[in-house]
């Protein structure tokens, strides 16, 4: 299937409150989704007959911002987070790449984690996907059952992929630098 | 009622087994790595496993924003350090798929027979680790002594044997040397008589023809081995859908008997590479082939293990390819990629086949040399996550023997 007539199938289910974006011309063509209705965009995707994207390849998220005050006139996005789901299907072997933007903290106050529902009870692997995405990135996944870091140790402060992560001089005595 | 003491049965069924929770790892020898195993078991049978990974986790992907490409791929050389060439590989090719290169057919020849001699090596391993996980050690040894040939052809083409960083962005970073001494290793086995002048293609050449007859050898030794079979067969059962749900790649998904590789479905920058080579998808029920045990079920540990043995001939097949095209290959090894140069404003995933499964990278560019994110999907991350709802309820020696089959490398699930 190609993107337009994917984008087609999508458009006849969505509106635009919810697929808010589509680039055709990318090198991974992509749709942007509304971050609080990407459960129900997911579960269709993964069941409508015609797509079938069964298999979820890839969960990340992206933070796109930059700290030096220096280079961030340069800086050519806004500061936002990123999920990224790439996924494909077995089936007819096509890929489709969804994101879905957040602020990088929620309501602009720093430290309180951007929320977005999770994709764990639609394709199982997402469980780790965001266990790891919440443990490096920061992004809270609203009803997922074990969020908890999955890579670094249960008592670490922050979440080291932000751009302003500082990371820390020493951890439990052991010095860090 | 008072219970007579002195009947055995009575105590027997009157005492209650408590659960206990059990460590299994992160130092035990059947985790392949620092893997933690916590089983919550009832006796001998076990409830749950909660894996505990972590341990090995190198910051790859944070490490990787401030390197330019070049300089991120030998990280990608620590992931998977049992196939560090098909990690260049995936790396090398992610970044050229943002930077929109095209290499030529000479180094896509190369990379065909390197990171095809790599995945034998690597299946190689995981036969002998699987054996020794099951309590046979001889199977082991022999894998080693392939492989050790393996390596040292690798060290002749680029220098290194276990952290390679051979290929590069544009190509590999050397041509396949032209003569060199014959391995002390094949030497030993052919009868040759040692430091022999030979050229690589030859030695490689041979190396195959060896390899090819002692699969066979490994099939009586291991595969159709009765205690083996006994052990796997019909164990530790993973259904097509709940592989894909789990997101489950490479032969563990085509163990469940899903028609899938990268290598025939992937995205065109990297199906090119084995554009008119001929190849077969290994997938399980193996129809056509003789001498499969009754006992094994599709996506039962026998058949993932499996999978990767017929993988290993399907692979020096396409080596042989390899070799006869290389003499005719346009091009060079490589076109030059400034280790300087902006990456654009954009970002691209790809995908490629991994001896483990499907290795992705994602990378995102802001106009600088360094990438903004890199990302590397681990295949065995994936793999790994299938073992919690897969060991409930089996024995506590079937967990290493679940575990094994699905051929994990700590390295790369925790990057």
């Amino acid at each position: 299937m190609t993107f337009q007539e994917l984008l087609q199938r999508l458009a006849a289910e969505f509106d635009s409150e919810i697929l808010l974006d589509a680039h055709p011309a990318a090198r991974d063509p992509w749709i942007e989704v509304a971050p609080a209705h990407v459960e129900t965009v997911a579960r269709f995707l993964k069941t409508d007959p015609s797509l079938r994207f069964d298999s979820l390849c890839d969960l990340t998220g992206v933070d796109y911002f930059e700290p030096d005050p220096k280079l961030a006139a340069k800086f050519p996005f806004e500061p936002h987070l990123e999920v990224v789901y790439h996924l494909q299907s077995i089936q007819f072997k096509h890929r489709l790449t969804m994101k879905a933007k957040l602020p990088r903290w929620k309501e602009g106050i720093e430290g309180q984690l951007p929320e977005i529902p999770t994709v764990s009870n639609v394709w199982a692997i997402a469980d780790w996907h965001e266990r790891e995405a919440f443990d490096l990135v920061g992004i809270h996944f609203t009803g997922h059952p074990n969020l908890v870091r999955i890579l670094c140790v249960e008592d670490w402060v922050g979440h080291p992929l932000r751009k302003d992560y500082a990371f820390p001089l020493e951890y439990h005595g052991v010095r860090g630098r | 009622m008072t219970v007579a003491a002195q009947d055995p049965r009575v105590i027997e069924f009157d005492v209650r087994t408590d659960e206990m929770l059990v460590n299994m790892g992160p130092q035990h020898p059947s985790t392949h790595g620092v893997l933690r195993l916590l089983l919550r078991t009832d006796g001998e049978v076990v409830h749950e496993v909660t894996p505990h990974i972590g341990y090995l986790h190198r910051c790859a992907e944070k490490i990787g924003e401030n390197l330019a490409g070049p300089q991120w791929i030998p990280y990608t050389d620590r992931m998977d350090y049992l196939a560090a060439m098909n990690m260049n590989l995936g790396a090398a090719l992610a970044f050229e798929k943002l930077i929109g290169m095209q290499v030529p057919e000479k180094a896509m020849v190369v990379r065909v027979i390197v990171s095809e001699l790599s995945r034998i090596a690597s299946h190689l391993v995981a036969m002998g680790t699987y054996g020794l996980d099951l309590g046979s050690f001889s199977p082991f040894l022999y894998a080693f002594r392939e492989r050790e040939i393996i390596l040292d052809l690798f060290e002749e083409v680029c220098g290194a044997r276990l952290t390679c960083s051979y290929f590069t962005i544009g190509g590999a970073t050397h041509d396949i040397p032209r003569m060199i001494q014959i391995p002390d290793g094949l030497a030993a086995l052919t009868g040759i008589k040692p430091g022999t002048p030979m050229s690589w293609l030859e030695t490689t050449s041979l190396l195959m023809d060896w390899i090819e007859k002692r699969i066979e050898e490994y099939h009586i030794l291991l595969t159709h081995n009765a205690i083996f079979i006994q052990r796997t067969a019909g164990l530790g059962i993973l259904s097509a859908e709940m592989a894909i749900d789990y997101g489950c790649t490479g032969p563990v998904l085509r163990g469940s008997g899903v028609d899938f590789d990268l290598r025939r479905d992937g995205e065109p920058i990297y199906t090119r590479m084995y554009d008119g080579y001929d190849y077969h998808v290994v997938v399980a029920p193996f129809t056509g082939m003789k001498k499969i045990p009754p006992e094994a079920r599709i996506g039962d540990n026998w058949s993932r293990f499996f999978v990767r043995m017929v993988e290993v001939l399907e692979s020096i097949h396409l080596v042989r390819q390899g070799l006869e095209r290389y003499a005719t290959a346009a091009g060079e090894h490589r076109v030059p990629y400034k280790m300087n140069a902006k990456l654009p404003v954009d970002e691209a995933y790809l995908e490629t086949e991994a001896p483990r499964g499907q290795m992705g990278f994602y990378i995102v560019g802001d106009g600088q040399t360094e990438p903004l994110r890199v990302r590397a999907k681990s295949s065995c991350f994936c793999n790994l996550s299938v073992t919690g709802p897969l060991c409930e309820g089996v024995l506590i020696a079937d967990v290493p023997a679940i575990v094994g089959s699905l051929d994990i490398v700590m390295g790369e699930i925790d990057r």
